[in-house]
């Protein structure tokens, strides 16, 4: 594990907005680069059968950033977030994560596509929340948040039960700690789910339309949670979303999908206020 | 391990036999349990409890009962009542009996399956009763639940060596009968064994193929 | 009935001891495989895949009847291995239905959410923990009820071994015929006993059942009519577990 995780109670960078490069080398010029890299596409392609969901997809994430992937359905931001998790693999290109690629290993001098052991090590450094929490149902919510830490990192049983116990302070959950997943509520779950993820202290949180499967009443308990975490800590997050607002209140950098590429990206109040590209328009329009 | 292809070859006829009989009472058994099954899924819908109630004992005593000692029982008891048949008879309809019993859950199944508007359509075009269930039900029911009763009919194939054990000469029959003129053990036992996997396999892919084209 | 005596009785009695180990040794055995065979079907390797996969579609196909015959004639004479008739009876009867209960296995591991195990990877578990936390434990419910009809089945086949002369319940049964000469009385007494067999089986499993998902945080299950609950089916293909399926 590396001495230098960001942890949610760390202060948060004080960089200023930095960016994904997009496809185009014009706009990319015209991004801000400060800060480290912590993640980068390379010329990613992803298929399903004849249909191209990522094409040739170039882009980068600086530490400590938090990026919102918007666009319309089926634009390629959900299999953004599963490629990062190796939940997919690519067909094309290479994603790294710092230093070291996430879909590849180097042996002998050359890059091979990643074996599941050597994948299964970088991507404990990454969190994933998911649409539909996902919570396992035959462990109660503690062990749901502690089963991971103890049996994956190794983390002695009390130290990460003391650790659950803040995470689910930060939640708002602690009297629901001795409680089954379907006790509770979807936004319950759902903000049991953002704990388990952060229990494994990522680098990476990806947030994948985490509100979508909720009740509309429930939606807000879960965002707040989320801009507490964003405004408390200096992780480092990619959120696929349909909360415009949310997307505006948290993100550094807000990157507009189509059709499997990025056709604009920028500080929010840039994109949501005068975007440049007609899809963006059009796209805005219809959500907001 | 020794294994005299002449045996096999000896072994022939009598296997051809066996395997005439076993379909025979294969073919008679699904019959009756085809034709038996819709009887009690049916009784059981039946709006009198006293139609219901000893439906229901009688299949659930019957499912739940080996078929080995219920062929016994109809060999060895019918006669004691005055009704004697021959041991393939009884073997059919022992299979068939117990059987029914299945094909009856597989009929229930299909039937509770008809969705609730099919039937409120009949009501609502005053289809009679009769003609509800001939026309509108049963179809759409027998249809979604063909593959399950194919797949009975193997099971069927693979409980039919049972009858050996009340003395048809099917196809374990006529094995063990070689066997003990001949002395010869490895052999027939091993081509009846290999017989069952050359037949239960092809139908059960067939039943898969059909299944994948009727259940929707 | 009351031409059978005491000593008759007794016989019943002992077969239905012998008949009670058979299912349990043949159930245990059974129970082994069928988790051995179902987790293999779903391994990642395709060979692995393949030669579980043939296991269950061989075992499926043949005829159990057959099988403890050529166990206990064709063993012997070609191996030179003698199985005492019991063991030629467990060995075959929990391979024939370890390979119907590899089916139930596969199918409710299928049946676990894909979000389940992606929770797990994102957790970084490896494949043998997700299996072991997040899989089998969310699986096991739902295989009880397919599960405790194989075990019935698996407690009707067990009278085949009477054909072996294994000293069974149905075995008992025809040396009480030979002894009292009326056959009436004899089998329905021990139709009685397997009958009252299958329903304390599908009792006990009901009780795993409600502990198995109270332990997954689902409600217990409804009471439901013993009628529904004694539905039995051999599990034959996967068509025929659908339809089980439908019937329960």
């Amino acid at each position: 594990m590396s001495a230098d995780r960001n942890t949610p109670n760390t202060p948060p960078a004080e960089n200023a907005a930095g960016g994904p490069d997009a496809p185009r080398p014009d706009e990319a010029a015209a991004e801000p680069t400060e800060g480290t890299e912590l993640i980068r596409f390379e010329a990613v392609t992803k298929r399903f059968g004849a249909h191209t969901v990522l094409d040739a997809l170039d882009m980068k994430v600086y530490t400590g950033k938090h990026v919102t992937l918007i666009g319309p359905s089926g634009s390629g931001k959900t299999t953004i977030l599963r490629l990062m998790m190796t939940l997919l693999k690519p067909d094309e290109g290479t994603i790294k994560l710092g230093d070291r690629y996430l879909t590849h290993e180097e042996k002998g001098g050359r890059l091979v596509p990643a074996s599941d052991r050597y994948s299964r090590e970088v991507r404990k450094n990454i969190g994933m929340v998911f649409q539909q929490f996902n919570l396992f149902p035959n462990m109660k919510v503690l062990r749901n948040i502690t089963e991971a830490p103890v049996h994956v990192l190794g983390l002695d049983k009390d130290a990460a039960e003391e650790r659950a116990r803040e995470l689910l302070e930060l939640v708002g959950l602690t009297a629901h700690l001795d409680k089954y997943p379907t006790q509770l509520s979807g936004g319950q779950q759902q903000r049991v789910a953002i704990a388990r993820a952060l229990a494994m202290r990522p680098q990476v949180l990806l947030l994948d339309e985490v509100t979508s499967a909720l009740d509309p009443e429930l939606v807000a308990g879960v965002l707040d949670v989320l801009r507490d975490i964003a405004h408390t800590t200096d992780i480092t997050m990619l959120c696929v979303t349909h909360e415009m607002n949310f997307a505006r209140d948290i993100s550094d950098c807000v990157m507009m999908f189509d059709a499997g590429r990025v056709i604009e990206f920028g500080p929010p109040e840039q994109i949501f206020t005068e975007p440049a590209h007609e899809r963006t328009r059009e796209f805005l329009s219809a959500v907001l | 391990m020794t294994f005299d292809w002449s045996a096999v070859g000896h072994f022939m006829p009598m296997f051809w036999k066996g395997v005439v009989v076993t379909l025979q009472a294969l073919v008679l058994g699904s019959l009756i349990a085809f034709a038996l099954g819709l009887v009690w899924a049916l009784a059981q819908r039946s709006s009198l409890k006293a139609v219901r109630w000893p439906v229901m004992v009688i299949t659930e005593f019957v499912r739940n009962t080996p078929l080995l000692v219920q062929l016994f029982f109809l060999f060895y008891v019918m006669p004691e009542w005055g009704i004697t048949l021959s041991a393939l008879a009884t073997g059919v309809i022992g299979l068939g009996l117990h059987y029914s019993t299945y094909t009856a859950e597989v009929y229930r199944a299909g039937i509770d399956g008809v969705p609730a508007g099919q039937w409120e359509a009949a009501i609502a075009l005053s289809l009679p009763r009769r003609r509800t269930w001939t026309a509108v039900i049963l179809p759409q029911a027998i249809r979604r639940v063909a593959p399950a009763l194919g797949n009975y009919v193997i099971a069927m194939l693979k409980d039919s060596p049972m009858l050996f054990a009340i003395g048809v000469l099917e196809m374990l029959g006529e094995a063990r009968q070689f066997s003990s003129q001949t002395f010869q053990t490895v052999e027939p036992y091993t081509v009846v064994g290999v017989a069952f996997l050359l037949i239960a396999y092809p139908a059960s892919l067939l039943l898969r193929a059909l299944e994948r084209r009727l259940v929707r | 009935m009351s031409d059978i005596t005491w000593g008759l009785w007794q016989l019943l009695f002992k077969g239905v001891w012998i008949t009670v180990q058979l299912t349990v040794y043949s159930a245990a055995l059974a129970a082994v495989v069928a988790f051995g065979i179902g987790i293999a079907r779903t391994h990642r390797l395709w060979i692995v895949r393949f030669l579980s996969g043939a296991y269950f579609e061989i075992f499926r196909g043949t005829s159990a009847l057959i099988l403890m015959f050529w166990m206990f004639f064709v063993l012997p004479m070609g191996f030179g291995w003698q199985l005492v008739p019991m063991w030629a009876a467990v060995l075959t009867l929990g391979l024939t239905y370890g390979a119907y209960g590899s089916e139930v296995v596969r199918g409710a591991i299928a049946a676990v959410p894909a979000g389940q195990r992606e929770a797990g990877v994102a957790l970084s578990f490896s494949p043998a923990q997700q299996l072991r936390k997040i899989v089998l434990p969310q699986a096991w419910p739902g295989m009880i009820p397919p599960f405790n009809n194989l075990l019935i089945e698996l407690l009707k086949g067990t009278a085949l071994v009477s054909i072996l002369g294994v000293g069974d319940i149905a075995f008992g049964a025809s040396l009480v015929r030979n002894a009292t000469a009326h056959s009436a009385p004899v089998y329905t007494i021990i139709l009685v006993m397997y009958f009252v067999l299958a329903f304390l089986l599908t009792r006990g499993m009901r009780v795993v059942e409600r502990h198995a998902k109270a332990g997954v945080g689902q409600a217990p299950a409804a009471r439901t009519s013993l009628r529904s609950r004694l539905s039995t089916g051999p599990a034959v293909t996967g068509a025929g577990a659908a339809a089980e399926g439908d019937a329960r």
